[in-house]
């Protein structure tokens, strides 16, 4: 007889092995291997299209791998029965890089719907929760707006209001700075900060902001076209000298022009109007 | 190009859009499956209240905002059919025939189709649109990470709606056809509206109009189904849902004349007579 997958409260939060993803072909995420500890906030960086958001759709179970394991407190995402994964979902709250607030509903409402939804709590006390969670991001006078009539800082707090509303073990954010001017990118920073303190969660956060991934990291991963190439304290991953780390912490760019290219392609154009 | 390269051309041509097509229908049957298996949850009393009252928001959205549209579809197609059967019909002296035409050909035929092509292109577009922009806002993911199954939430309510809202707007459909026949009557040969509507009820089959009802059932099917999977396939920005609700309204009006063909084979076979 197998036995059920359970979630463990003991091990790491988010435990990935081997993990490779690949799109028509093309190797995305090539043999990943990550530990997320219970309580300690871990920054994904990397740049833009080495894979951090798939590797982060992975960890809330979005997408399927064509090999590996993402385990959730325990719970290997691939293979868990439905049941399971809702459970591993609602232990892990999502804040998404565009807020993906309904706009159909006010900004309470989108709070209240996971609870409307999943929990069989009275509309009083949905409501009294659904107040509380706006008030810890400094929403609480806003509830009763659209999702349109907020400006991109609120509608992300609003967004991690949303994700808190289950009481999550995990809090994953999609590029929280990502459109948002430096004064409020830092407060959301502050944010995260506090609510890690507050109930000491894990926090996942995917981001290619130095100043905001300094500040909030315990630790960090780097993934460079689509691998995991170091993770390790903020200390650690600024002292190192790997080449691909420097260039990315001090914004060094890339060769765009490939010049010899250039070069061949005048050269037979001059060519062909000589001839 | 050799012609034997052609001819692998062609043949690989065939053969993937025979596979992607087979796919759609495939990735269509496992959605109107999942969909049944989540429809309890709808119900009322049963069920959950919120869903039940998002069917009935549905139902509403669906069948009485189309009301006016479908009404004046079927008073149209009516006066059309009416006065096509009369032109031929007046010359064989048979014009009390034109009142079987008109009853007949609604209940049996115009009154579903008139009604799905008018849904189709109202809802079917919307349904596709409204999903197709929440998977472009991620809202659709948002919808999973929580733990609400999004075929649940956002297909299941539209289903029921649809197929609670298409059987009565094919009824109002037929009567205001049969009336718009009635009018030609009573205006081209003096028919009396009482007498029109006497002949009305002998030619009317019950049989006729309960056909008439399962096409509808099948038709909110495709109309809703195909929308629905049309926005859950959409990736990229606006452009593509846009394309999304294009295909919705293609593919669905396609997908009932297809369905309607078979149902009226169907039954023509199983008639008996």
């Amino acid at each position: 007889m197998t036995r059920k997958p359970e979630a463990t409260r003991t091990g790491p939060a988010i435990s990935v092995r081997d993990l490779v993803v690949s799109y028509g072909g093309r190797c995305v995420l090539d043999g990943i291997n990550l530990d997320i500890s219970r309580g300690e906030t871990m920054v994904l960086l990397g740049a833009s299209g080495c894979g951090k958001s798939t590797l982060l759709r992975q960890i809330i179970g979005l997408e399927q791998p064509q090999s590996g394991q993402v385990l959730v407190s325990g719970v290997d995402l691939a293979k868990c029965s439905p049941r399971d994964l809702k459970k591993v979902r609602r232990s892990v709250g999502v804040a998404f890089q565009n807020a993906a607030l309904f706009n159909s509903m006010s900004v309470e409402d989108n709070i209240a719907l996971p609870l409307r939804e999943l929990t069989c709590l009275a509309e009083s006390t949905i409501r009294l929760m659904t107040w509380m969670k706006l008030a810890v991001v400094g929403l609480a006078e806003f509830g009763k707006l659209s999702p349109q009539e907020l400006s991109g800082g609120m509608r992300k707090r609003a967004a991690v209001a949303r994700a808190l509303a289950l009481d999550p073990e995990v809090l994953v954010f999609d590029e929280p700075s990502a459109g948002l001017d430096p004064i409020v990118a830092a407060e959301l920073d502050e944010l995260i900060l506090a609510l890690k303190g507050a109930f000491n969660m894990t926090v996942v956060v995917v981001t290619h902001e130095m100043a905001s991934a300094f500040r909030i990291a315990d630790r960090m991963a780097m993934l460079y076209k689509g691998s995991l190439i170091s993770v390790g304290t903020k200390e650690e991953l600024q002292s190192s000298p790997d080449p691909r780390i420097r260039q990315f912490l001090d914004r060094v760019p890339d060769q765009i022009a490939d010049t010899a290219a250039v070069d061949q392609y005048f050269q037979r154009y001059l060519k062909r109007g000589t001839a | 190009m050799t012609p034997e390269r052609i001819g692998i051309s062609v043949a690989e041509r065939v053969g993937s859009a025979s596979v992607r097509h087979v796919e759609y229908v495939g990735a269509l049957v496992v959605q109107v499956g999942h969909t049944l298996g989540s429809l309890a949850r709808t119900l009322p009393i049963l069920g959950n209240r919120r869903r039940w009252c998002s069917v009935i928001r549905q139902t509403l959205a669906i069948g009485v905002d189309a009301f006016p549209m479908v009404g004046i579809m079927a008073v149209c197609a009516g006066f059309i059919l009416a006065m096509q059967g009369a032109t031929e019909l007046r010359r064989l002296g048979a014009m009390e025939f034109v009142v079987d035409l008109v009853t007949i050909g609604f209940t049996r035929e115009l009154g579903p189709l008139l009604t799905a092509i008018a849904v189709s292109g109202r809802s079917g577009s919307a349904f596709s649109a409204e999903i197709g922009s929440m998977m472009v806002t991620e809202e659709v993911d948002a919808l999973r990470t929580m733990g609400i199954d999004p075929t649940e939430f956002l297909l299941a309510p539209k289903f029921v709606g649809a197929l609670i809202a298409l059987p009565c707007l094919t009824i109002l459909s037929n009567a205001f056809g049969i009336l718009a026949g009635g009018l030609f009557m009573r205006f081209s040969t003096d028919m009396a509206l009482s007498v029109y509507l006497q002949d009305v009820v002998h030619s009317m089959v019950l049989r006729d109009v309960m056909t008439g009802l399962v096409k509808s059932l099948a038709f909110a099917t495709i109309i809703v189904h195909v929308g629905c999977l049309e926005g859950f396939r959409v990736h990229g920005g606006p452009d593509a849902v846009g394309r999304s609700a294009t295909a919705a309204v293609v593919k669905s009006t396609f997908l009932v004349i297809l369905a309607d063909v078979g149902f009226t084979a169907i039954f023509y076979l199983t008639r008996g007579n």
